[in-house]
This record gives structure tokens, sequence and C-alpha cells, in this order.
């Protein structure tokens, strides 16, 4: 029996079957947001792989995203075509909660990339510090809405650049 | 009667005497309050005043009803009943959400009036969720605040700048006075059954979480320089406010459940 257990580490660099794993979970994006990777926002919780069944627990960012049922698809439909994987459970878990501070540098960076601010800080200082412009880094930026085009998003003008921007809400 | 238990898992729930049948009656008004809501919030889809607010609402609906999604999956996990079916088949007689939350929108104001009463309620309650024996549902909670907190957040700035005069404000205050006479509806149920607290399902009382309530809403109200009508200041649960709804209830059931009642055995 080959039982492999730890905590998830998406850099480990080994050629084992949990190294196939781990990446091959590299390659399932977010739907709402393609640049990035369900590692890359930390979702990925723990991996197990044992007698060819792997089991992986997702941390959902939002408990009504309309994407949770894309992802698990996805990741069910990659991981089954790893190697050495004959069976795939995903499982979602709430404990520790996902929070913004666990998109990984570089996500945040990939975010800034495709055009979203990261976030800046954590909740309980989120009306106080607002995000750089992702265009321009200017930090002249105002809040336009909470709320964007999904829920995990806020709107906010550039006073610089003068370019309206989306940015990653602090949860 | 002595210490509350901790119960971990939906398994456990057998263990406690009486356990059970609170813990499913709490989920189910938690969940019934968050669809029921996050229906009317949908409604707005297209239809509100400004981008702002009818983006904000889509958003502000999704996660309601995410919340009452994830509430239903836990009662699914204690009575083996399935989610679809509490969202989408219960009769009205057997909802348990807060007679408040089923009134029709009404205008812009007494929407955003009853969504900050609301969302300042349902703070209160999950803040005395957060250490509940139920640990499922404690979870569940941490979740919920943080994303509650941008709800509470817009009605409050939406509220603040309708207040400020004109036609906005004289509808804000109208209706502060038509709500108030429903906010008891919030206090009914669960929140009545001592046995709530002493099993630690929930860690504060009807009226801790009515007092604080009525404080800071009184105190935000004034603030914004806004009347407070008699019964925001002091609430009286309406005995009967969680179990006898109204016709307006009885037309979003059938409206949120029309695609469902078509083929309740289709496969999404």
């Amino acid at each position: 029996m080959n039982r492999t257990e730890t905590e998830f580490n998406p850099r480990t660099d080994g050629q084992d079957l949990r190294g196939r794993v781990e990446r091959a979970l590299s390659d399932v994006k977010d739907p709402e947001i393609p640049a990035l990777s369900i590692v890359d926002l930390g979702m990925v919780n723990s991996v197990r792989c044992e007698d060819g069944r792997a089991t992986v627990s997702l941390t959902p960012t939002f408990l009504g995203c309309p994407a949770l049922s894309i992802i698990q698809h996805q990741v069910e439909r990659r991981l089954r075509q790893v190697e050495g994987i004959h069976s795939v459970d995903v499982e979602f878990v709430f404990t520790p909660p996902w929070t913004t501070e666990r998109i990984s540098p570089e996500g945040r960076e990939k975010l800034r990339e495709f055009g979203i601010a990261p976030p800046p800080c954590a909740l309980a200082s989120a009306h106080l510090a607002k995000p750089a412009c992702p265009y321009c880094g200017s930090e002249e930026t105002r809040l336009e809405n909470l709320f964007g085009p999904t829920a995990c998003r806020s709107l906010y003008y550039c006073e610089h650049c003068r370019q309206p921007f989306e940015a990653i809400k602090p949860v | 009667m002595g210490m509350p238990p901790v119960v971990s898992k939906p398994a456990e729930v057998a263990l406690h005497r009486g356990y059970q049948e609170v813990v499913v009656q709490f989920l189910t008004e938690l969940a019934d309050d968050e669809l029921t809501l996050g229906h009317r919030d949908s409604e707005w889809l297209g239809l509100a005043p400004d981008i702002e607010g009818d983006i904000a609402f889509s958003s502000i609906a999704q996660d309601e009803v995410g919340h009452a999604a994830f509430c239903f999956d836990r009662i699914a996990e204690l009575t083996g009943q399935e989610a679809d079916v509490l969202a989408f088949a219960r009769p009205a007689t057997e909802r348990r959400n807060a007679r408040l939350l089923e009134r029709e929108n009404g205008d812009w104001a007494e929407t955003i009036v009853r969504h900050y009463l609301y969302d300042t309620f349902d703070r209160l309650r999950l803040q005395a969720l957060v250490e509940s024996s139920y640990r499922p549902l404690a979870e569940g909670a941490v979740k919920m605040l943080r994303e509650e907190y941008y709800h509470r957040l817009h009605m409050q700035t939406v509220l603040a700048r309708l207040g400020r005069g004109g036609e906005a404000r004289e509808r804000v205050e109208r209706a502060l006075y038509a709500l108030a006479d429903e906010v008891g509806s919030l206090f009914a149920g669960s929140l009545q059954d001592t046995r709530l607290t002493e099993l630690g399902i929930l860690t504060a009382s009807w009226e801790d979480i009515a007092s604080a309530w009525c404080e800071q809403v009184a105190a935000e109200l004034e603030d914004w320089g806004l009347p407070v009508p008699a019964g925001l200041r002091a609430v009286r649960p309406a005995e009967d406010g969680r179990t006898v709804h109204g016709a307006a209830l009885q037309r979003l059931l059938s409206e949120m459940a029309e695609v469902y009642s078509a083929d309740p055995l289709a496969t999404w």
C-alpha cells in the first residue's frame, strides 16, 4: 500500500504520483478568472493519494460561488488523466475558512496582470485601505461600488490613469 | 442543566436528547430567512434604479441563496431529506422564515431599509453562532459573517445617502414606520425556545440579541438624521412571526419553484 498524506505544497518537485497530482491541480483554473489556478487561489486544502485513489479537499471561496461545481468536475476530470490515478474524490471543507490571505504571491501577481487588483489587506480594515491601480500602480483610487461582476469583486476608479478597475474584496 | 455538549459531526447529534429537533428547527429558520430574502433580492435584477444597485443585489442574492443552500445541506445530513426538496417542495405552512422577509419588495427605499434591518439582526445572530456547540454550523457562521459584512456595509452606505433629503428621505421614513410593525417576526420561533441556548447551539439569548439590535439600529438611524419608530427602540417578538405566512409568501414560492415543479425528478 502506498499512502501519503501531508499538507498541500504546490512546489513539491518529486516525480512520484503525489507530485504529478499536485502539478495537475495547477492546470485547474478558476472559471471566472482563468489566469488563476485553484492552487494560486489557495483553495486546495489537502491532497491524499492511496491505492490509486486521489482525495482532494477544497476550501470554497464564497459559500454561494456558482463556480464550485464546475471546479469540482474539472478537478475530477484532470486528475483522472494522471497516470496511476483510478478514481478521484473531491470534498469541500469549511475549516479553516478561505480568506483572501490564502491567495499565493504568484496568484496576486497573476491577478494584477489580468487587470484585477489583489486584495490590499485583511477584512477588519477593508473600508480604510484602498487597492493600488493594477494598470498604473497609483494609490489614488476610489471605491465606486462594493459589488462587481462576481460576488468576490468590487469596482474602483483610478484618479491617476482614469481607468475603472476591479479588485478582489478582502474576506 | 450542566455544560452544553460539543457536537462535532451529524452522527453525534443522536447522543444528546432533544438536540436534533432543536438544531433542525433552527437551521430551517436560518435557511428559510436567507432563501426568502435572497429570492426577493433577485427580483431587482435589471430593475434597480442604478447599475451599482443592480450589480450589488445580484451578488447579494447569490450570497444569501448560497447561505441557504449551506443550511439546507446541514439539515439534509441530519434528516436524510434532500436539500432541493427542502428548498422548493415545502408548502408555505412549513416555512419558517420571518414574515418581515416575505413582504413584497415595495419601493427601493423599503427594500434597502428591510435589508439593513435584517443584515444588522443576521450579523448578531451569526456572531452568536461562531462558538456554537454544533460545530458544522459554527464553521459556516464564520464564513457567512465574512460575506455578510459587505451586505451590511452596502446597505448602510445606500441608506445614509437616501436619508439625506427630498423624496428619497420621505420614502425611507415611510418604510421605517411600515417595517417597524413587522420586525417582531425576526425574534419569533427558535429564539424563544430556551433549549437553543441551553444546548449551546446559540450562545446569546433573544433578549441579548434584541437589545444589541435596538441599540445599534437606533444609534445608526440617529447618525443619519432619521427618525427611530418606537417599534425599533424596543422589540416584542411576534408569537406567530415565523409560522403564519401571508399571500406574499405563497406567490413567492410558486414563482421560485416554477421550474422545479415542472419536473421534480429532472437532473441538472
